[in-house]
């Protein structure tokens, strides 16, 4: 019988492969946002199957609030993208210094 | 029986999907690895019960998100070969970090769930005479209405926080200028002219 466990563990794998993304990828922006949309999937299937076993719904709601957040992450992230690139003419993020900071 | 072959192939399919998401070499192929990951997310959270959410993660990540990557990556020319440098020295302490961090949350689902769950109270019970999109509107419409209002201020800001920093003014256009139009006057614009035959008309 599945139970809770298995979605956590499903949960963890993802999460742990968003990270390891933003560690490979380091230099490639735009794969390092599709990792931290794979980190906010898998915090959506843990507070879905919490909220599921558990018979209560406001894990849902809490779901909804993070799918709203990672939409406009995700929009932000690329129009901030976007006016990189056509600065810079290239994404490489590993050596980012317009700010000097 | 179809539950538990439900979930392992929804499971591994989106392990495997997520896997691939970061490890491919195109982002083009990343982009669809990635889809492919929220349609086996939202087929886990079909299993769990979760109609609403599923349906939301398709509409939103899939029709939204995705195709936003989709959009910048096709649209931007990038070199990837370039950008792909440096992905073996990386790899042994990605990996590393990654293990670790797996190992402690393995850890720590297997100590949590060698005890017993009981919550002292539900905050919003589940009332099995609803169904799941019911129940969640109910929800969210009445105690959760200002979280809601701000999930959609949220929404907002980051719109007009994209369309602020994309936007840029560009020389040499005559755009609309729909206050101008609206300024000019009929007698402005126009002049009745009594005009004697046989003459050329004075503009």
């Amino acid at each position: 019988m599945i139970g809770l466990q298995h979605y956590l563990v499903v949960s963890a794998i993802l999460f742990v492969t968003g990270v390891l993304g933003i560690f490979i990828n380091r230099k490639n922006v735009i794969i390092i946002l599709m990792a931290i949309e794979l980190i906010l999937l898998s915090v959506n299937i843990n507070l879905v199957a919490f909220s599921a076993f558990l018979g209560d719904l406001v894990g849902q709601v809490f779901s909804m609030f993070v799918l709203t957040v990672a939409a406009g992450e995700a929009a932000i992230g690329l129009a901030i993208l976007v006016i990189y690139f056509r600065g810079r003419g290239t994404i490489a993020v590993d050596d980012v210094n317009r700010m000097k900071g | 029986m179809i539950h538990v072959v439900a979930f392992y192939l929804f499971a591994t399919l989106v392990v495997c999907s997520g896997a691939l998401t970061i490890l491919s070499r195109n982002p083009v192929h990343s982009v669809l690895w990635l889809i492919l990951a929220f349609f086996n997310a939202a087929g886990l959270m079909i299993l769990l019960g979760a109609e609403f959410i599923a349906m939301l993660l398709v509409i939103v990540y899939v029709g939204a998100v995705a195709v936003l990557f989709l959009f910048v990556v096709m649209m931007l020319d990038i070199d990837f070969a370039e950008l792909r440098a440096g992905f073996v020295d990386y790899l042994p302490f990605g990996l590393l970090i990654a293990l670790v961090l797996l190992a402690e949350i393995v850890l720590g689902i297997g100590i949590w769930s060698a005890g017993p769950i009981e919550l002292a109270q539900r905050a919003g019970p589940v009332n099995p005479e609803l169904t799941n999109i019911q129940a969640i509107g109910a929800l969210l419409y009445t105690r959760y209405i200002f979280l809601f209002e701000a999930a959609g201020i949220v929404l907002l800001v980051a719109m007009i926080g994209a369309i602020v920093l994309t936007h840029r003014a560009r020389g040499g256009v005559r755009p609309q200028n729909i206050a101008k139009q609206n300024r000019r006057r009929p007698q402005d614009a126009v002049r009745n002219v009594n005009q004697p035959v046989g003459q050329g008309v004075e503009l």
